[in-house]
């Protein structure tokens, strides 16, 4: 997913002349094609994020459309104020790619992990928050992203991610992508967890529940119309989630459907990861494993609630 | 009065006449900075008040976003918005606030008021200025004790390591913060060294003193290939003695009627 992300904003920067790139001291060899094309447009920067996004934020109040690149964690929370104040308050066309979002960084510990990046993004005015589900879908959101108005978070998964979206059904910034249709329970998800949820839904059909999947790529503005249209049908709601209990997607779904008239009670649960500092270390899967953010979860959640 | 000619105490009624009516704001952070603006505007930028947004202009901007009152006075003074705009500071009906913000008043560049910021700001539109191969120029107003923000130096290795030689920094050094001087609070001598090593041209000068403050500033390209700074000696409350290193006025929130009429028979009415 992240060669797919900057290989397509450097498919994008050779068609327009706004596009910049700025990264923080990444990997060796990143975007080499990218510097030796458009030399003038390719900044790698020190470990400096408070720094980078003002940069980022001069580019931007010069009418250029900004790609910063670099881990996620450091990105939201190193430079917070940076962020709200020279990109939100001035409504500014960054683009913030955050890698390793989740539970990617499990081996690097705590320090590493982003898993509270959506809800504190989302907290700020004029901030898109988008997370999608695999490469495919990575490539349809760049080119998306040239002519939005204001900055936008994009998390990015480990990589390698397989492919589940389908690039038959429409992309847009901030409408979500029904994958299943049911009416018995629902399941709402963002980024790499589209593929738990189209498995559950799966085994959950065989053995008679119909399970509609609603796909939110785009977490903030998030589509409430989509997310009203599809409970309404169902008894039971479930969001599934790589994120902090608190603040990201379960917790923006929920603000909807608190609110919503119902003509009927609905059941309503998340799965995320509990309000803990992760003290294990293992692998993005092992620790999806221990805070059960699985296919199985979602199956017996289900099951229970239905 | 303390030296200054006419058109600084001018200026510098404005800004009473401005808390006048709004009675809080940073009274002795903007009157330290009057000159280094006055010079600026009347001899270095290059704007058109009327196009606050032409592509060729000089970007200035107030990193240092407390001392806007005179920012304000000046941007009035030149046309940008009408003079009666500065009744309503801090008002709800007002669009200048206790900060500037970037799309709401013209001739501000950028939203700024946390410290640390501009100079950030700055490198990306100078670096700009270079993409697009513009001769604008970008100047950078910081304050002394904002240089405690780690971010200013991280600002400044950036500058340096891309050599903008069309990005200036001005410190309006004036030594004293909220609580108390810089000295006491968070020395930042040897502070021409510091700039100096970070890879700045330097240069120091008396900031209330028109003559130099023009000299330096007029002189095109500021360094061949480097950024520079010019640390600029001022004093905080310049032209009010009781305004003058009196950290009680650093900010006021409520000027009383007493304080308003001394003020106004030092300046003069």
């Amino acid at each position: 997913m992240r060669k797919a992300c900057l290989n397509s904003v450097y498919e994008l920067a050779k068609k327009d002349g706004r596009v910049i790139f700025i990264g923080s001291d990444l990997g060796q060899g990143t975007l080499d094609a990218f510097k030796k094309d458009l030399p003038d447009r390719f900044f790698m920067e020190g470990i400096s994020e408070a720094n980078i996004i003002g940069m980022a934020a001069g580019f931007a109040l010069n009418g250029k459309v900004v790609f910063v690149n670099t881990i996620a964690s450091f990105l939201t929370r190193r430079c917070f104020e940076q962020i709200t104040i020279d990109l939100c308050l001035q409504n500014l066309n960054v683009r913030l790619i955050g890698n390793g979002g989740g539970l990617v960084y499990a081996p690097l510990g705590p320090t590493h992990l982003a898993i509270e990046d959506i809800a504190i993004m989302r907290a700020i005015p004029n901030m898109t928050v988008v997370a999608p589900c695999d490469a495919e879908e990575m490539k349809r959101l760049i080119p998306a992203t040239l002519d939005h108005k204001g900055p936008i978070y994009i998390r990015l998964a480990k990589g390698w991610d397989p492919v589940v979206s389908s690039g038959d059904l429409p992309f847009e910034i901030g409408k979500g992508v029904t994958y299943r249709c049911g009416h018995d329970a629902l399941i709402i998800t963002t980024g790499v967890m589209l593929n738990s949820a189209l498995s559950a839904a799966d085994e959950l059909e065989k053995q008679g529940v119909s399970v509609g999947v609603l796909h939110l790529h785009t977490v903030k503005p998030i589509d409430k119309e989509s997310i009203l249209e599809h409970s309404q049908k169902v008894s039971t709601i479930i969001t599934i989630e790589e994120h902090s209990i608190i603040g990201g997607l379960g917790g923006a779904v929920a603000e909807i459907i608190a609110e919503a008239d119902f003509d009927s009670i609905k059941k309503f649960r998340r799965i995320a990861i509990p309000d803990v500092f992760p003290d294990e270390y293992g692998s993005q899967a092992s620790l999806l494993q221990t805070y059960s953010i699985t296919t199985e979860k979602l199956i017996s959640e289900i099951i229970k609630n239905k | 009065m303390n030296g200054l000619d006419s058109v600084s105490r001018r200026l510098r009624k404005d800004i009473i006449n401005t808390v006048a009516c709004s009675k809080r704001g940073h009274v002795p952070s903007a009157f330290s900075i009057v000159e280094i603006l006055r010079v600026l505007y009347d001899d270095v930028l290059k704007y058109d008040p009327l196009r606050p947004l032409w592509p060729e202009r000089d970007r200035f901007i107030l990193s240092k976003g407390h001392g806007c009152l005179a920012l304000y006075v000046i941007l009035a003074n030149k046309g940008f918005f009408p003079k009666n705009e500065l009744e309503k500071f801090c008002s709800s009906a007002g669009r200048l606030g206790g900060h500037p913000e970037y799309g709401k008043v013209p001739g501000i560049e950028a939203s700024t008021g946390a410290l640390g910021h501009g100079l950030s700001i700055g490198v990306g539109m100078a670096l700009n200025a270079r993409y697009e191969k513009s001769d604008y120029r970008t100047i950078v107003l910081l304050g002394d004790g904002e240089c405690n923000e780690g971010s200013v130096w991280e600002a400044a290795m950036s500058a340096s390591k891309h050599r903008l030689n069309s990005l200036l920094a001005i410190v309006d050094y004036n030594k004293q913060q909220s609580y108390g001087s810089v000295s006491e609070v968070q020395e930042l001598e040897p502070f021409a060294d510091k700039w100096t090593s970070f890879g700045f041209d330097v240069k120091e000068v008396d900031g209330h003193d028109l003559t130099s403050l023009r000299a330096v500033l007029t002189k095109r390209p500021f360094h061949q290939e480097k950024p520079c700074v010019l640390i600029c000696h001022t004093i905080k409350g310049k032209g009010i003695s009781f305004l003058e290193k009196n950290l009680e006025w650093h900010h006021k929130s409520s000027i009383t009627s007493d304080e308003l009429a001394a003020l106004y028979s030092e300046i003069g009415r």
